[in-house]
C-alpha cells in the first residue's frame, strides 16, 4: 500500500512538472506544414467544419432572433435578398438584382430563378412579403423590428396601430418584390442581410406555430438546412441539397459548439475539438502571439469603446473645457497597447473605419501625449479646477476584469495629469445598464456600441438628443438638424459627408471620451480555408473549405 | 415508516411555497428585466413584449398566475429562450446533470470509504498521513481550478481525453468532469469515514469480536462499516443533490448541457420563469433528497426509527 502511494504520489508530480516545464514550448500540431497536401490546395475527403460560437443561440426563428451566435447560426440556414461576400462586401443574395426609384424611395428586387427552399419548393416573392410582415407583426414578438422602421409604414405595424398587410412590401409578380420606404435610407441593403428580414417558409410556420425553428420542421432557403439541436450541446446543420448556389459550396456539414466560456473554448480548439472559435480571452492573446501566431486572427469590428458623460448633471453639465481635459489626459496607446492588449485601435472619434465613410479625427490626436497633457492642464485650469480644488467624480462600469483594468488605469493617468481624484463604480450588468439610463445617479460611465449595419448612422443616431440610447443627455439641436439632413438626402456622398460634419460638431461638444475600437478575435486552423477578416465579423460557413490535413 | 414519509412530504409543501414566494419576489427585485439589454428596445416594441408575458400586470398577480400554472405543471415559456418552455429546458438538461452527478456520487463513495477505512486502519502511520495530505489537499482546491488544470494535461497536453462537450453521450467525454466533480467529494467522505471509523474500531463490541478471533477483515465489512458509515450517509443526502445541482462550475467548464449552466444564465439574463422552475425543480430534489438520507439512517441505525 505504502509503495502504490509513493508510486501514485511521484506520478502525479511528474505530470505536474511537465506541464509546468513545457510550459514555454508547447508543441504545435506536426502536420501544420503539410497542410492542403503537395499543392498546398488539395481538400479534404471529409468537409466538416466545426465552430465555436459563445452562448447558447437563443432560438432560430429568424424574425425572433436578437444575439450575435443566433446570427452566426442563422445567416447559414437563410439568405435574405442581399447577402455579404467573405469580405463583407454586399452582394446578391436571394434577389438576383434590384433597382432603385430616383427618389429612393422604392425598391425592386428581382428574384433568383433557382432560389429553392430546403424542401424543394421555389422561392418566391410571396415568401418574402409573408416574412417581412410576419417580423414586424407584434404578435411575433420580434425584438428587432425595429430594423425595419425605414420601410412605409412600419412603425405603425410594430406599434400595432396598422394590419401588418399594410406594410410597404408586395410582391409584383412570383420573382418581384418591391419595399417602399418613407425615406431614402442609403443603408437599406445592408439592412437586408438582417435575420429580421430573412424570408420564412408559410407552409411550415402555419403548420408548426412557435416551434417551426426546430430540427426536423424547420424549412429555410439558406446554404444549410438543420440537422440536429441539442441544447447547450451543438447545433447540426447540413447542406441544403436544393440550394441555389450548390456549385461553389463545399462544406457538407457545419457544427456549431455553444462555449459561453472563452477559456473553455480555447481549450477546445487547442485540443483540436474546434476548427474555429468565436472568440478568445483577452488574457491569453499575448501567449497566442507568441505560440500560435499563424492561427490567430485579430481584425477591426464595428464597434466603439468610449466612456459618457452625464451632461445632464454636475459637475460635467455645460462643462466642454473640464470634459476635454479628461479626454486629452489619457494615453490611448498605453491603454490599448498595455491594458486591453489585443491589438485594439486607439481611438480618438466616436464612428469606427465603416466602409465609405472618412473617419473624422481631431487635430489633438496628431499631439505627442505630453503636448496633449499640457493642454489638458490648461482647459482643467481654465475649467475652475486647481491642485487645491481637485475634481472630484465617479467612474461606473459594468462588474468584469478588463474593464476595471482599464478604469483603474485611466483613473491613476488622471491622477498623475490633472490630480483629479476618481471613485471607481461597478455594477452588474443588468443593474449598470438601469442606472446608466436613468441619467440621474452616473457622472462619467462606460458605454460600449456595436453598430447594427455597416453605416456611420447606426453610432450618429444614439447621440441624437431624443435617441432612448442616448445615456450621456447630449443635446445639440445643430446635430440633431445634421442628421435630419443626412436621413433626407438621397445622394451617397453629400450625405456622408453631412454625417462627418455632425460627428465633427459633436466631437468638439465631448459628450464622450473615445477609448478604442473593438476587434474581433478568433484561433482558425490552418487547414480552413477561406477565412476573411471584415468589420461585421461575419463569416458564411458557404464561403469555406477544410483542406487535406 | 409510513406516518414519518406522510408527514415528511405535507412539510414539503409549505417549505417550496415559501422558496417560491422568496424566489419570485426577489429576482423581480432585482434591477432590470429580460426585455433589458444594451440595444435598449423601442417603447412600443417593449411595451408589446410585456404584456404577452404579462410583465404589465401587479406583481401579486403574476405570482398568482404562476402558481394557478404550476398547479397544472405548467412552468411557463423561458424569456431567454424564445420558442422553448420551462419544461422542455429542464427535461433537457436534468438527465445530464443527473447522470453527471450520480457517477460522481459513485466515485467518490467508493473511492472515499475505501480510502476512508484504510486510513483509519493505518492510524497514524504513513499511509494514512499521504491519505489524508491528499485529501485536505482536495478539499482546498476548488473544482473551477481543479478542472481547467485537469483538462490542461489530459486534454490539451496529452490529447487522451476530450476538453470538453458532451460527444453524443460517450464515456471519454465524462471521465475529466465526473472526476473533477467528484475529487473534492473523495476529500470529504475520506476525511468523515476516517474519523467515525476510528471512533467505531474502538468501540467496545469490535474488541470483543476481535477477541473472539475473527479476521480483520469479517469485522470490518460486517460489523464496522455500518456503523461507521452514519455521518458519511447523513452528509451524502445534501452532497448528491449538491453535486446533482452544483454543477454548474463543471458545466461551464467542460460545456455539457446540464441544469446548472440554465440557472446561472437564466438569473443573469433576468429569464423569470426558466430561475422560478430550476428553483422549483432544485427545492423539490433537496427535500427528495433529504427524505431518502433519513429513510436510509433508520436502516443503518436501528435508534432513528422511532
Amino acid at each position: 500500500m505504502k509503495r502504490r502511494l509513493l508510486a501514485t504520489a511521484l506520478t502525479v508530480v511528474c505530470l505536474l512538472s511537465v506541464a509546468c516545464g513545457r510550459r514555454d514550448e508547447v508543441q504545435l500540431p506536426a502536420q501544420t506544414q503539410r497542410v492542403g497536401g503537395a499543392s498546398g490546395n488539395e481538400l479534404a475527403a471529409v468537409q466538416i467544419l466545426r465552430r465555436g460560437n459563445g452562448t447558447e443561440p437563443e432560438t432560430l426563428d429568424p424574425h425572433r432572433v436578437e444575439g450575435v451566435t443566433a446570427a452566426n447560426v442563422l445567416r447559414d440556414l437563410f439568405e435574405g435578398l442581399v447577402t455579404e461576400a467573405a469580405d463583407g462586401e454586399l452582394i446578391p443574395g436571394a434577389a438576383a438584382s434590384w433597382a432603385t426609384s430616383d427618389d429612393g424611395l422604392v425598391y425592386t428586387f428581382k428574384l433568383q430563378p433557382q432560389g429553392r427552399w430546403s424542401n424543394g419548393e421555389p422561392v418566391t416573392a410571396d415568401d418574402f412579403v409573408y416574412g417581412l410582415r410576419r417580423s414586424a407583426d407584434p404578435a411575433t414578438l420580434s425584438e428587432y423590428s425595429a430594423i425595419l422602421y425605414p420601410v412605409e409604414n412600419a412603425a405603425e405595424v410594430i406599434a400595432g396601430t396598422l394590419p401588418p398587410d399594410r406594410l410597404g412590401v408586395r410582391a409584383i409578380d412570383a420573382q418581384t418584390l418591391e419595399i417602399r420606404l418613407h425615406s431614402p435610407t442609403p443603408y437599406l441593403l445592408g439592412l437586408l442581410t438582417h435575420a429580421s428580414t430573412y424570408p420564412v417558409n408559410r407552409k411550415s410556420v402555419e403548420q408548426y406555430g412557435a416551434r417551426f425553428a426546430r430540427p426536423g420542421k424547420l424549412v429555410s432557403n439558406g446554404p444549410f438546412q438543420l440537422s440536429e439541436w441539442v441544447v447547450q450541446s451543438h447545433i447540426r446543420l447540413l447542406r441544403n441539397p436544393y440550394y441555389r448556389d450548390n456549385l461553389h459550396t463545399t462544406l457538407t456539414e457545419v457544427w456549431y459548439y455553444p462555449v459561453e466560456n472563452a477559456e473553455a473554448e480555447l481549450n477546445r480548439y487547442r485540443a483540436g475539438e474546434l476548427d474555429m472559435t468565436e472568440t478568445i480571452p483577452a488574457r491569453q492573446v499575448a501567449w497566442l502571439r507568441k505560440h500560435l501566431a499563424d492561427e490567430l486572427r485579430i481584425s477591426p469590428y464595428l464597434g466603439s469603446y468610449v466612456y459618457g458623460f452625464n451632461t445632464q448633471q454636475p459637475p460635467f453639465r455645460d462643462a466642454p473645457k473640464l470634459r476635454k481635459a479628461l479626454a486629452l489626459a489619457l494615453d490611448r496607446d498605453i491603454l490599448t497597447g498595455k491594458i486591453s492588449g489585443a491589438g485594439e485601435l486607439p481611438a480618438y472619434s466616436w464612428v469606427p473605419p465603416v466602409s465609405g465613410y472618412t473617419q473624422q479625427v481631431p487635430d489633438w490626436a496628431h499631439w505627442t501625449q505630453a503636448e496633449r497633457n499640457a493642454e489638458a492642464r490648461r482647459l482643467y485650469a481654465e475649467a475652475g479646477y486647481s491642485a487645491s480644488h481637485p475634481l472630484r467624480m465617479q467612474l461606473l462600469y459594468n462588474t468584469e476584469s478588463n474593464h476595471r483594468r482599464l478604469a483603474v488605469a485611466m483613473a491613476a493617468m488622471w491622477r498623475e495629469v490633472l490630480g483629479v481624484e476618481t471613485e471607481l463604480l461597478n455594477q452588474e450588468w443588468q443593474v449598470f445598464l438601469q442606472t446608466r439610463r436613468s441619467r440621474f445617479d452616473t457622472q462619467l460611465f462606460r458605454y460600449g456600441w456595436i453598430g447594427d449595419y455597416n453605416d456611420p448612422y447606426t453610432f450618429a443616431e444614439i447621440l441624437e438628443s431624443k435617441h432612448g440610447l442616448n445615456d450621456m443627455g447630449y443635446s445639440n439641436p445643430r446635430y440633431d438638424a445634421l442628421l435630419a439632413a443626412a436621413a433626407r438626402d438621397g445622394n451617397p456622398v453629400t450625405r456622408m459627408a453631412t454625417l462627418a460634419a455632425a460627428e465633427r460638431l459633436m466631437l468638439d461638444d465631448m459628450p464622450i471620451i473615445p477609448l478604442y475600437f473593438y476587434v474581433s478575435k478568433k484561433m482558425v486552423k490552418p487547414w480552413v480555408a477561406g477565412f476573411e477578416a471584415n468589420i461585421m465579423d461575419h463569416h458564411y460557413s458557404r464561403y469555406f473549405r477544410i483542406l487535406e490535413h | 415508516m409510513l406516518s414519518l414519509l406522510r408527514k415528511r412530504l405535507l412539510e414539503a409543501i409549505p417549505t417550496l411555497l415559501v422558496l417560491l414566494a422568496a424566489t419570485f419576489f426577489l429576482i423581480r427585485a432585482a434591477p432590470g428585466g429580460p426585455f433589458d439589454s444594451e440595444k435598449r428596445l423601442p417603447v412600443e416594441i417593449e411595451a408589446n413584449l410585456r404584456a404577452a408575458y404579462h410583465l404589465d400586470e401587479p406583481l401579486w398577480q403574476q405570482f398568482g398566475r404562476y402558481l394557478w400554472n404550476l398547479a397544472h405543471a405548467d412552468f411557463g415559456p423561458s424569456f431567454q429562450y424564445r420558442d422553448r418552455t420551462v419544461t422542455e429546458l429542464i427535461a433537457g438538461g436534468f438527465p445530464v446533470s443527473l447522470q453527471l452527478g450520480a457517477l460522481a456520487m459513485l466515485l467518490a463513495v467508493s473511492v472515499g470509504v475505501t480510502l476512508g477505512s484504510l486510513a483509519a486502519l493505518r492510524q497514524n502511520r504513513l499511509a494514512d498521513h499521504a491519505t489524508m495530505a491528499v485529501a485536505m489537499t482536495g478539499i482546498s482546491v476548488p473544482n473551477f481550478v481543479l478542472a481547467p488544470l485537469l483538462v490542461l494535461l489530459f486534454a490539451v497536453l496529452a490529447g487522451w481525453l476530450p476538453a470538453g462537450g458532451l460527444g453524443g453521450g460517450a464515456w471519454q467525454n465524462l471521465v475529466l468532469p465526473v472526476v473533477s466533480l467528484a475529487l473534492t467529494q473523495v476529500a470529504y467522505i475520506a476525511r468523515l469515514t476516517r474519523g467515525s471509523m476510528i471512533e467505531v474500531l474502538g468501540s467496545p463490541f469490535i474488541r470483543t469480536a476481535r477477541a473472539q478471533g475473527l479476521p480483520m477483515r469479517t469485522i470490518l465489512l460486517h460489523h464496522a462499516l455500518r456503523p461507521a458509515l452514519i455521518p458519511v450517509i447523513s452528509y451524502l443526502g445534501p452532497a448528491t443533490a449538491g453535486l446533482i445541482t452544483g454543477s454548474v462550475v463543471i458545466e461551464q467548464i467542460f460545456g455539457l448541457p446540464g441544469l446548472g449552466r440554465y440557472f446561472v444564465q437564466g438569473a443573469l439574463n433576468r429569464d423569470y420563469t426558466l430561475v422560478m422552475g430550476i428553483v422549483v425543480f432544485y427545492g423539490a430534489l433537496i427535500i427528495f433528497f433529504n427524505l431518502a438520507v433519513d429513510l436510509l439512517y433508520g436502516w443503518l441505525d436501528p435508534r432513528a426509527r422511532q
